[in-house]
């Protein structure tokens, strides 16, 4: 019960995903670069799980961390996975640059119970004022130019959610962040990334 | 000149069982033996044991020489040695070749105390199961309860998985590469292929060759340069050859024109010069048979229910004798398990014989997994 609870270690965006995910869970943690998310969960919360990358190095950081990795491209689904098999699938800073997004949305939920999915909000005021000067907004969470961005699917949170209650999910859960802090007010205009907890209606 | 990540000179032993082994074929050997080498140290509490098991015409030299001037070290010398991923400094490896094999284990060739002659056609097939029970009495006899890890590519792999199956707590780790949980239809075709071409030939004599002095030179020759096809891929057997001529010029005849066929003919020679043809046979037969879903309704994942060891399964883009998808049945199978297991699909031109191959990605994957089974046993 009292497992040492070491959160400094962590990104805050991933911080407050794990603050999300319940002890003794099992977790698939799409996306899940080098392995810190588990390697934590594993060790403070007895979270049992799998991450699934593509990048053959973040898979080498996933072996040195000692989390189980399946190296996998999430655009051609999770069919290495059955019905119902984790508590919560994660996808991290993943989702705007997948082609299918309502594919994965759904088999996030076919094999698990509760989705996380977190994800730059275009709505950030800086983005609206760069747009509204006739640019592509360029910022911290969106860090590229038109030309070299491997985001295909930017959205806001308000647009999310519309998805969310088009693919008969619902949201149970949202974070938005700025900079590592939690902004309250006026998220989607105030706020750079968004995390958002959903499940089945 | 020592080469300072190299196991060195290195000498092969060989181990005696004279208790009988009772084989999946129904046949009883009474007697057996194997060779074997080791390379680095074991522990004092025996933790830091490494098996590695060998593919189709592998063997127990596994890394170093015999002699400074040997041409060519051991088959995974890039792999093995001081300060490479299955580091000597650390673990003890033990490179054995098979029952049934062709380079000093009892096999088709070795001589039959019963009669004085060798045993050619009368050498029982080997199945998959029975390495692995000829292997665990040799970790009987070398005092090693647990294995921190057994390692094997291709059919080695094969073996790497039936020990968790059969054994499961006499292995902490497996790692299964380039591998499969059974051959498709396809494999096994070659498989024959192969076969017939030894089975056909004039100077098989039925398997008893060796009473007639001769080698069934032509049909081994002929499996091999087919098995080798398989092994490398379209575009590494492009790139290395492409349609290169060895005079430059068409000659309209049936003798070597492009360096391909040069290249095949003479890996085919020298492979008969040195491998023995009944066990050709017996190998790919093994590798037919293989099927540890068999005895568990056909369900890879409930064999592998009986597992307690945690798994690093690798495959190659381009092994299409392997090919990924296969082993993707195998982490498919060990996910519905629940088991332990991580999996790297590895960018290579070279086919399945990419597994042998020094490539980074590779080996930095297989030196962060032995890393982290070093720690574990404190190696």
């Amino acid at each position: 019960m009292n497992a040492p609870m070491n959160t400094q270690s962590l990104r805050p965006d991933l911080r407050n995903v794990a603050e999300w995910i319940k002890p003794d869970s099992t977790v698939l943690d799409l996306g899940c670069g080098d392995g810190s998310l588990l390697s934590w969960l594993a060790a403070n919360k007895r979270v049992q799980g799998y991450g699934v990358e593509i990048d053959v190095d973040s898979v080498t950081a996933c072996i040195e961390k000692h989390v189980d990795v399946i190296q996998t491209d999430l655009e051609s689904g999770l069919g290495t996975f059955e019905d119902n098999t984790f508590d919560f699938v994660v996808l991290s800073l993943t989702i705007q640059a997948m082609h299918n997004i309502e594919n994965i949305l759904a088999e996030m939920l076919r094999v698990g119970k509760t989705g996380i999915v977190t994800f730059p909000n275009f709505g950030f005021w800086e983005n609206r004022w760069q747009l509204a000067l006739g640019r592509m907004p360029v910022s911290e969470t969106i860090p590229y130019e038109w030309y070299n961005t491997p985001n295909i699917h930017l959205c806001t949170i308000y647009d999310f959610g519309l998805l969310l209650n088009k693919l008969g999910m619902q949201s149970t859960g949202q974070i938005v962040m700025h900079q590592g802090a939690t902004v309250h007010f006026l998220p989607n205009l105030r706020g750079s990334l968004a995390l958002v907890r959903f499940d089945k209606v | 000149m020592t080469n300072p990540s190299s196991v060195g000179i290195v000498t092969a032993q060989k181990a005696v069982f004279d208790q009988p082994i009772a084989l999946s074929s129904g046949v009883t050997l009474p007697r057996y033996e194997l060779m074997y080498e080791t390379y680095g140290t074991l522990n004092a509490n025996r933790s830091n044991a490494i098996l590695i098991c060998h593919a189709l015409s592998g063997h127990h030299h596994v890394a170093g020489r015999y002699e400074e001037t040997d041409k060519a070290p051991g088959w995974w010398d890039n792999m093995i040695g001081p300060g490479k991923p299955i580091d000597t400094n650390r673990f003890f490896v033990i490179g054995v070749n098979n029952l049934g094999g062709c380079h000093g284990s009892t096999g088709p060739s070795s001589i039959d105390p019963e009669t004085g002659t060798p045993f050619g056609s009368r050498f029982p097939l080997v199945l998959v199961r029975d390495w692995v029970e000829t292997q665990a009495r040799l970790a009987d006899q070398l005092g090693i309860h647990q294995f921190a890890a057994i390692i094997g590519g291709s059919l080695g792999g094969m073996q790497a998985l039936r020990w968790t199956i059969t054994y499961p707590q006499r292995v902490r780790h497996a790692l299964v590469i380039a591998s499969a949980p059974k051959l498709t239809a396809q494999n096994i075709a070659f498989n024959d292929v192969a076969r017939q071409a030894i089975l056909t030939d004039p100077d098989f004599h039925g398997g008893d060759f060796y009473a007639h002095n001769t080698v069934p030179r032509r049909g081994l020759r002929l499996a091999r340069m087919l098995g080798h096809i398989t092994y490398l891929s379209d575009d590494g057997m492009g790139e290395k050859f492409g349609r290169l001529l060895r005079s430059g010029e068409y000659r309209y005849s049936y003798e070597v024109e492009f360096e391909i066929e040069s290249y095949l003919r003479y890996q085919g020679d020298k492979f008969s010069d040195y491998f023995d043809a009944n066990t050709y046979l017996l190998m790919t037969k093994a590798l037919d048979y293989f099927d540890p879903a068999r005895h568990y309704g056909g369900d890879l994942a409930v064999a592998m229910k009986e597992a307690i060891a945690k798994f690093l399964v690798i495959s190659f883009t381009t092994d299409w004798r392997f090919a990924p998808e296969r082993s993707r049945e195998i982490v498919k199978a060990l996910l519905d398990a629940r088991k332990h297991v991580s999996y790297a699909e590895i960018e290579s031109a070279h086919g399945h014989d990419a597994f042998l191959m020094e490539d980074e990605p590779y080996h930095k994957i297989m030196r962060a997994y032995l890393n982290r089974v070093a720690e574990e046993v404190g190696a």
